[in-house]
């Protein structure tokens, strides 16, 4: 069916642009969270004063919490364009693909594909997953709203009673696996999108080994802290 | 060899289609696959059957009009055009699936036979050069780089068949699209009309209904022609170019 044509600034390809430019923006902030996270092992005091310097971070020139306003906002921001974009496109591609009664191919042989990435399957799916999970976890270690093993003033302790349970830290680590295996594909994909990509096949290109060690480093990172609190080797 | 084929038929573009089976007995393994449905249809019409309707015409390979769905994979098992495939691929007692091309774009006229105008207008869009016509111009005035002119003929390979989008989840024609203005934008003829070209390119392609890409890569591996991956990366580049410009 031959639509109308819709100017190139709106295409499916700039869709994807603004999918990956979001996209990357939040794999910087996972970077540093990861980073201020890790501080964890250096004891209540330094977490406590790391999280208390976020909101003094630019006085004067930023008032308090400055800098944090500008972080959530524009990872909001993210957010809400990174989704709308899988939205968009995640519906044109399903009427694109040609489906008649739920199937695409009636053959049951290929269905996996013969190239692509376990991490591609589950982009769609644990996009839902982790989003899901980010309303938990803001709700749990940022408003202090839900708070398993006690609430507390100190961020630290926070984190502390949360991993000493088993079932936090438990789906916490199946969330982190989630944004590992989305980053695996998504990272890839982002820079691919930009125009990054110069081989012939995914697995030849450099952008491949690049995306599967950021997200592991990103994977690993985040599940160290709970790991070691659950374990009992600090807090 | 015997061999079961479950082939779908759907008797015109509004009717219902369905998988039907039939059994040969006597398939020889050296026969190409377009071949063993030419005797399948010989025997559908001796026997007052409606023969299964597909596509094809130089099934040697370049032409890009035959192209079905095997086993779930376009074009078959093997890195070529299903008229280049050959029966020895398979084993005796094999069933085959066979389904058309699947795609919002590419809607089923008849059984295997589906509709690919979409490709023309794409290329009618931009895929081209404005250049004077007559007698071939001196080869030597316009001299390109020996790399650039591999890799635009290795882009121009492409035959048009499909295979890309009918094995992209997302029914995306984004390698075909990417093939033509990489193959036209690597060399100097192509330059001009580079901005203008991906531009509205891009946009018959999605007024096609065509999906977008998420960089998985099954087109490349149904590619019969082997484009690279990376023709993809280089469209992004030109578009974003070409937007950047006031």
């Amino acid at each position: 069916m031959i639509k109308k044509r819709v100017p190139a600034s709106r295409s499916t390809v700039a869709t994807k642009y603004a999918m990956a430019v979001s996209g990357l923006i939040m794999v910087s902030y996972l970077i540093l969270h990861m980073y201020g996270n890790l501080k964890v092992f250096a004891g209540q005091q330094k977490f406590d004063e790391y999280s208390h310097h976020i909101r003094t971070f630019g006085e004067p020139i930023l008032p308090y919490e400055g800098l944090l306003w500008i972080i959530r906002v524009a990872l909001v921001a993210s957010i809400v364009v990174h989704t709308w974009a899988a939205i968009t496109l995640w519906r044109r591609n399903r009427a694109a693909s040609g489906y008649q009664g739920g199937k695409r191919y009636h053959t049951s042989k290929g269905a996996r594909g013969f190239q692509r990435s376990y991490a591609s399957f589950t982009l769609r799916w644990g996009g839902i997953i982790i989003i899901l999970f980010v309303v938990y976890h803001l709700l749990h270690l940022t408003a202090n709203v839900v708070a398993p093993g006690g609430a507390s003033d100190s961020p630290y302790e926070r984190v502390v009673n949360g991993f000493e349970i088993w079932w936090v830290t438990v789906s916490y680590t199946i969330a982190v696996l989630a944004v590992g295996l989305h980053l695996w594909h998504g990272i890839w994909s982002a820079l691919t999108t930009l125009g990054q990509n110069y081989s012939s096949t995914r697995l030849r290109s450099r952008l491949t080994p690049l995306s599967w060690f950021v997200s592991a480093v990103i994977t690993i990172g985040f599940l160290l802290p709970p790991w070691a609190i659950l374990l009992g080797i600090t807090g | 060899m015997k061999i079961t084929v479950r082939i779908w038929r759907q008797k015109n573009a509004e009717a219902k289609g369905t998988m039907v089976s039939y059994e040969l007995d006597e398939v020889d393994e050296n026969m190409s696959f377009l071949e063993m449905l030419d005797v399948l249809n010989e025997k559908l019409t001796l026997e007052g059957e409606e023969p299964v309707a597909f596509d094809s015409d130089c099934r040697e390979g370049i032409c890009g009009s035959c192209g079905v769905v095997i086993n779930g994979e376009a074009h078959g098992p093997e890195v070529t055009t299903t008229c280049q495939l050959h029966m020895r691929t398979f084993k005796d007692g094999d069933v085959l699936d066979i389904e058309p091309w699947r795609a919002g774009a590419f809607p089923v006229i008849k059984d295997l036979v589906v509709d690919r105008g979409a490709f023309d207008r794409i290329i009618a869009a931009g895929g081209y050069i404005t250049a004077p016509t007559g007698s071939a111009p001196e080869a030597n005035s316009t001299p390109v780089p020996k790399e650039d002119a591999d890799r635009a003929f290795e882009a121009a390979t492409c035959i048009s068949c499909g295979a890309c989008v009918a094995a992209c989840p997302n029914g995306s024609a984004m390698l075909f699209t990417a093939a033509k203005v990489a193959h036209l934008g690597l060399l100097p003829q192509g330059q001009p009309e580079r901005d203008s070209r991906v531009i509205n390119m891009i946009e018959q392609h999605d007024a096609e209904g065509f999906g977008s890409c998420t960089n998985i890569g099954e087109c490349t591996a149904a590619c019969p022609k082997g484009i690279p991956l990376d023709v993809i990366s280089r469209l992004n580049r030109d578009l974003m170019g070409a937007l950047a410009k006031p």
